[in-house]
């Protein structure tokens, strides 16, 4: 019984990160119709930003509320900058051009900066992955049985990652359907030409909804790190194509689809490691995946359009 | 994107479009063989460049003229190299009597390849038949994910060495022998592109709905389609466990699917030798920038970095090559389309 609850515990906060990294591939999707398969790697970029800030700041300010939140800004901040770049100058120049070319430059996108990270030349980080500095103290908020070994922990960061990830997808609600700027984004997502003839600033919008999703990513990467305590180049590659597997589970496009999709591969995954086989995890997200199209073509949430002619 | 060239009828006689082709390339192949006996490092470059070759035509048969994509090639190769590497480890010790040994050793690893392409094309039967409902997107996640799964599921295997993988499969393959597959499925896919077979895999990449009211049994033809390919990947796959020392599941993850999809991409989607060419290149370039590299600082480690620098290179050449020539470099286009036209605009320019 307790191993089970212990099992819940760690799938729900292993979910709620991809749940996070998975909101940002929605709202780019949404808008764009784009599979923004350089995601995973622009969270990488966003983590090894907050592991510089963090050794810039030094050990005493890492435990620190105002070091943490500077950390995150520095992070979420670099990685909207570098989400506008890149969609500035790869995918902007292709919106008029088929969705496969799009793909494709996602894909050259994701390749460069995962396996430029891995060079040893100048700033860059090297292939060996590296620990993570502990910038938020870890500490048992809840354990069950035995004191000294207990048999279920709660441990803050968990608590913290839900919260976040919550608050984050109730202002991502929030900002689709309640402000202009979204009402712009869903008008744009319907379709962009015409929202263009209605004077809304296309361009604008969608950069905006990169840098959003963007920084949704490095947000959720810093999570990732603190719960996997390590960081390496490519681990946006995997970390990226799961929280991808979440959304489209979900039914991608759908900001609480993204939510469910993430916390469902994440409780999947974990009863599969702690009760079948753990060396089959990686298969497991994409085997549930093709289960769940192949039963319901449009994710959970989503809805089938029928194609016109 | 510019409208498909649908390939013009061939102007050979029938007769001799089966036949005439296997005359002139066997010979041609032994030639090869006999001249490179004495340089191991030509005879290493020209099988992988062959493999990769066999690669990219077979997965332009799905992603260049059927329009579907694809982007798990490298599941379908590692089914085809664990299964050539776990029969020829069977049938090692055994040889035909009343042949040479070395003879006897080509008719196992043409066993062993056969092994290989009819499991990858079951495999491709059964990953494509439900897969191929979905769309656009989703079927490349679709195939991405089975590719990963076929991975993971090798790795697992005690059968096929788990994550160590397999060593001590006999070194039988050779450059005419992958060479004479490398010609087999440019045959195979040049007549497919030609055939009435063809066309309606053509029309399916131009518009799916319309070749289906048009009466075009879309999921028939691509699931066919699909079959060829793995079955070409899977062959691939048998030649490159039969000169490498070793294969393990490191050799076929989602970089090299992704490797290919570079080739056919480069080479313009539906266009065969546009494939062949960008596969050759593609292959080449590295060892090229290694050799030269080396060259310049036998010490220094940037001949070591060649390898890294080569993947984000395919990186930056994809987004280039996209932002710049989204059809690719010949479009739908064969080479014998492109380089007449070249060549006659050149003249009148001058």
């Amino acid at each position: 019984m307790s191993q089970l609850i212990q099992h819940l515990i760690n799938g729900i906060a292993s979910g709620t990160i991809y749940a996070l990294i998975a909101l940002g591939y929605t709202m780019v999707y949404g808008v764009l119709k784009l599979i923004n398969f350089a995601h995973g790697d622009v969270m990488m970029v966003g983590v090894y930003m907050g592991y510089a800030t963090a050794f810039a700041l030094g050990r005493e300010a890492r435990g620190s509320v105002g070091g943490v939140l500077l950390i995150f800004l520095v992070a979420m901040g670099g990685c909207a900058l570098l989400g506008f770049l890149i969609e500035r100058f790869a995918y902007r120049p292709l919106r008029e051009k088929p969705r496969l070319t799009a793909l494709i430059t996602a894909i050259g996108i994701s390749f460069t900066l995962s396996y430029g990270f891995q060079l040893d030349i100048g700033f860059l980080p090297g292939s060996a992955p590296r620990a993570f500095p502990q910038i938020i103290k870890p500490s048992q908020w809840f354990t069950l049985g035995d004191p000294e070994f207990p048999d279920v922990v709660l441990w803050n960061w968990q608590v913290i990652s839900l919260m976040v990830a919550v608050a984050l997808m109730m202002g991502l609600q929030y900002l689709v359907f309640r402000t202009r700027f979204g009402r712009a984004m869903r008008a744009v997502s319907f379709d962009h030409r015409v929202a263009a003839l209605m004077g809304i600033p296309t361009d604008r919008v969608i950069s905006v909804t990169f840098m959003i999703g963007s920084a949704l990513a490095a947000g959720a990467g810093l999570l990732y790190a603190i719960k996997d305590t390590s960081v390496s180049p490519l681990m946006g590659l995997y970390v990226g194509l799961k929280a991808f597997v979440a959304a489209v589970i979900g039914g991608i496009g759908n900001v609480p689809g993204a939510m469910v999709g993430g916390l469902l591969l994440g409780l999947v995954e974990e009863f599969v490691v702690g009760y079948a086989a753990s060396t089959w995890r990686d298969a497991v997200a994409f085997g549930f995946l093709i289960l769940v199209l192949l039963v319901r073509p449009g994710g959970l949430f989503g809805r089938v359009a029928a194609e016109k002619v | 994107m510019e409208s498909a060239a649908v390939p013009a009828p061939s102007r050979v006689p029938a007769s001799l479009r089966g036949i005439l082709p296997v005359l002139i390339a066997l010979p041609v192949l032994l030639l090869a063989e006999w001249a490179l006996s004495d340089s191991p490092f030509a005879v290493y470059l020209l099988s992988v460049m062959g493999v990769n070759v066999i690669l990219a035509v077979s997965l332009n048969i799905v992603n260049g003229m059927t329009g579907q994509f694809s982007i798990g090639h490298a599941g379908f190769m590692a089914v085809g190299a664990y299964l050539a590497g776990v029969t020829s480890l069977a049938l090692k010790d055994v040889a035909i009597s009343f042949l040479p040994v070395a003879v006897s050793d080509q008719v196992f690893l043409i066993v062993a390849l056969l092994v290989a392409g009819l499991s990858a094309a079951l495999a491709g039967f059964l990953v494509g038949l439900p897969s191929l409902r979905l769309r656009g997107d989703y079927l490349a996640i679709v195939t991405l994910g089975f590719g990963e799964i076929i991975r993971v599921a090798v790795t697992n295997t005690e059968a096929f060495g788990r994550a160590l993988g397999l060593s001590g499969i006999p070194q039988t393959s050779s450059v005419a022998m992958v060479w004479f597959w490398v010609f087999l499925v440019v045959l195979v896919s040049r007549r497919i592109a030609g055939s009435s077979h063809g066309r309606s895999l053509w029309a399916i990449r131009e518009d799916e709905v319309a070749a289906e009211a048009m009466g075009v049994n879309t999921t028939g033809y691509k699931v066919r389609a699909f079959v060829v390919s793995s079955f070409f990947a899977g062959v691939a796959g048998g030649l490159f466990a039969h000169f490498v020392p070793i294969i393990n599941p490191g050799s076929f993850t989602f970089v090299k699917s992704m490797e290919v999809v570079v080739m056919v991409v480069l080479g313009g989607l539906g266009s065969t030798t546009g494939a062949i060419v960008s596969a050759m290149v593609l292959t080449l370039l590295p060892e090229g920038l290694r050799s030269a590299f080396s060259a310049l600082a036998p010490e220094g480690n940037l001949a070591q970095q060649v390898d890294q620098i080569r993947m984000p290179v395919y990186g930056m050449l994809l987004v280039v090559l996209m932002l710049a020539r989204p059809q690719g470099l010949f479009g739908t286009r064969e080479l014998w389309e492109v380089v007449p036209r070249w060549l006659t605009r050149r003249r009148k320019g001058m």
